[in-house]
């Protein structure tokens, strides 16, 4: 049954040639886009329910064996990471078909191309191929991003794409000296060989297991590499930024792979490389997180900023490397992404009932459902900001929980405390002025603005999500633990790849 | 043959870095050109330098050279080159519908027409 882990970029992949030949119909298009997109949700449930009977499993592409062909590997990360995928698409499908998807050409295609190339980066045992899925991604991203038109797009997509192109050139230095020095780029392969590095060789993969950690970290906007993401993700159709929530944990989940598996604690002269650098950069994160919401202007700047601020808390936990903390960082994963979509397609539905003052943080006449869009910001404002009951309170109390007996916890502790307070005033702040103040304005707007409740249904799914995230914590929680334990013990991914090469590698190692 | 293939990947790299910290989009593209180059020479060297080897199996060949690099170097080729072409037309729309090709400014937070935003 392991075929079916190639599903998740098959369709999509399948779905975007198709859409390309019904562009003239754009009726037709939208309809098989979405059709495609609930395929997709359905196949990433069926992965996710092969991976959480616990075993490891490998897709060999062309059933190449393991070293030298590419394979596919499913296991409890990689599966959550494409139905976190899956679901969050389907959301952002339902409302991009409202009207957004009309804007310019060929929205439905990238979309596709866009889903494959996560889906794929996800899925990937093989770091070249990794490479590869960053560039389909990345492309597909960069025709969304500039959907629309427009010269705020087109500044901000010249920025996006050079510094892409510029990661995406240490990604092949990194690539080349890791290869120079191990003879392989199987990520399974290289973590059994990296600790046999000779010792001459070493500083040249300390070299290239840091470079590959500073790609990663451009992609999951880990400061002083997040400087792209407030002006690309502000710029972006609020569907494509509603999607790139979860791009940012594409980089995430590539930290998180490649330094348990690769160089964690077996990596040889590269173990646990990246740890030092991680927790610094972190709070700094956080902090410049947190001073971005204080100084936005703009919702959809302070909703950037806020995603900013969320991967700061989500790396924290992520630079101890151990299971509890890596379960907490899968938790606070799951629901970032959630509620970072979530607040992108708000900040629309606000910025397109409000006439010319569109999404700016001053008091206009009420705007249409204010009440129920109001409810819906305060829930999503709750969690984000981590104030209990919702899924960032649990997610915040287990990062807080999983760093206490680390040695700089009351670095952590004071950072991340103090922080959530500023996010918490930003977004006061911003409801206030957006719902309350707006009370006092005398007038209407004109034009009236049509106002559907039907549209706010994608906003809601993605934020009842996070209520069901904290109604099920119990169990997601059990579940992301089995997963952090998989994780620090990589030897079962290393035996589902290598199969009997393992055993074999393992009986010389002893001998 | 190694001096030089390492000064030679030195050199454009230096070359590309300068040219990308410029501040008109010319030269940054220069810059992402050179660097790509760099890293195809570079990827190129990791299967290590040898003179006449052939990369596939042939009869009465002694010894191969790597053929993973000389694929590597074959996707990478095509995906900066593809990309190469997206940023040159990204850079002439900006500046056609700017006036300006200053890749520093901050981005205008211009009035969106109003058929712009999505009325739902």
């Amino acid at each position: 049954m392991s075929s079916w882990i190639v599903a998740p970029i098959i369709l999509p992949a399948m779905a975007a040639a198709l859409l390309l030949l019904l562009r003239r119909s754009p009726n037709l298009q939208r309809q098989v886009s979405l059709a495609a997109t609930a395929l997709l949700c359905l196949s990433s449930i069926r992965v996710f329910m092969l991976a959480i009977e616990g075993d490891v499993l490998s897709y060999r592409l062309g059933d190449w064996p393991a070293p030298f062909g590419i394979v596919l590997v499913l296991d409890r990360l990689s599966a959550t990471m494409v139905l976190l995928s899956g679901v969050l698409s389907s959301a952002v499908m339902l409302h991009a078909i409202r009207g957004w998807d009309e804007k310019g050409h060929h929205f439905h295609p990238l979309f596709q191309f866009q889903l494959m190339g996560i889906n794929g980066a996800f899925l990937t045992g093989d770091v070249f191929n990794l490479f590869v899925f960053f560039e389909v991604m990345l492309i597909a991203s960069y025709g969304l991003l500039l959907h629309g038109g427009g010269p705020r797009r087109l500044g901000a997509g010249f920025q996006y794409v050079a510094i892409n192109l510029l990661g995406s050139t240490l990604f092949l230095f990194a690539v080349g000296i890791i290869y120079g020095v191990t003879g392989t780029l199987n990520m399974a392969d290289l973590a059994g060989k990296v600790s046999q590095v000779a010792a001459g060789d070493a500083a040249l993969l300390r070299t290239g297991a840091l470079l590959l950690f500073l790609v990663f970290a451009l992609k999951a906007a880990l400061v002083p590499l997040h400087w792209w993401l407030p002006t690309a993700y502000a710029a972006a159709p609020a569907p494509v930024a509603a999607l790139f929530a979860i791009m940012t944990k594409v980089g995430a989940y590539a930290i998180i792979r490649v330094f348990t598996l690769v160089f964690g604690a077996e990596g040889g002269a590269a173990a646990f490389i990246a740890a030092p650098w991680i927790l610094p950069a972190a709070l700094t994160t956080l902090a410049i997180g947190a001073i971005g919401v204080l100084a936005s202007r703009v919702l959809v700047d302070l909703v950037c900023f806020a995603v900013v601020w969320s991967m700061g808390s989500l790396l924290v936990a992520v630079s101890l490397f151990d299971a509890r903390s890596l379960t907490a960082a899968l938790y606070y994963t799951l629901h970032s992404t959630l509620i970072g979509g979530a607040l992108f397609l708000l900040s629309d539905l606000i910025a397109c009932r409000r006439g010319r003052w569109r999404d700016d943080l001053e008091p206009s006449p009420v705007m249409a459902n204010a009440a129920i869009l109001g409810g819906l910001f305060f829930l999503a404002a709750i969690a984000m900001s981590g104030l209990p009951p919702l899924s960032g309170f649990i997610g915040k109390l287990m990062i807080l929980d999983a760093t206490r007996g680390s040695d700089s916890a009351g670095w952590i502790w004071s950072v991340v405390l103090a922080t959530s307070l500023l996010v918490i005033i930003g977004f006061s702040r911003a409801g206030t002025m957006l719902f309350w103040k707006s009370e006092a304005v005398a007038g209407t707007l004109a034009p009236p603005a049509p106002a559907r409740v039907a549209s706010l249904a994608p906003a809601a799914v993605l934020i009842l999500g996070t209520a069901l995230l904290s109604l099920g914590a119990g169990p997601v929680t059990r579940h992301l633990e089995a997963t952090a334990q998989q994780l620090v013990t990589p030897r079962s991914y290393m035996d589902a790849v290598l199969g009997g090469l393992a055993e074999a590698q393992r009986a010389t190692e002893v001998r | 043959m190694e001096v030089l293939i390492a000064s030679a990947i030195g050199v454009l790299s230096a070359a590309g870095i300068y040219l990308i910290l410029r501040q008109r989009s010319f030269p940054v593209i220069i810059g992402m050109t050179f660097l790509s180059y760099a890293v195809n020479v570079f990827l190129f060297a990791m299967g290590r330098l040898t003179v006449d080897r052939p990369p596939i199996i042939s009869s009465g060949a002694a010894a191969y050279a790597d053929p993973l690099p000389q694929a590597l170097v074959l996707t990478a080729i095509v995906i900066s080159f593809g990309m190469t072409a997206l940023i040159v037309v990204l850079a002439l729309r900006g500046y056609l519908e700017t006036g300006s090709d200053r890749v520093d400014e901050g981005i205008p937070k211009l009035p969106e027409p109003a058929e712009e935003r999505l009325t739902s």
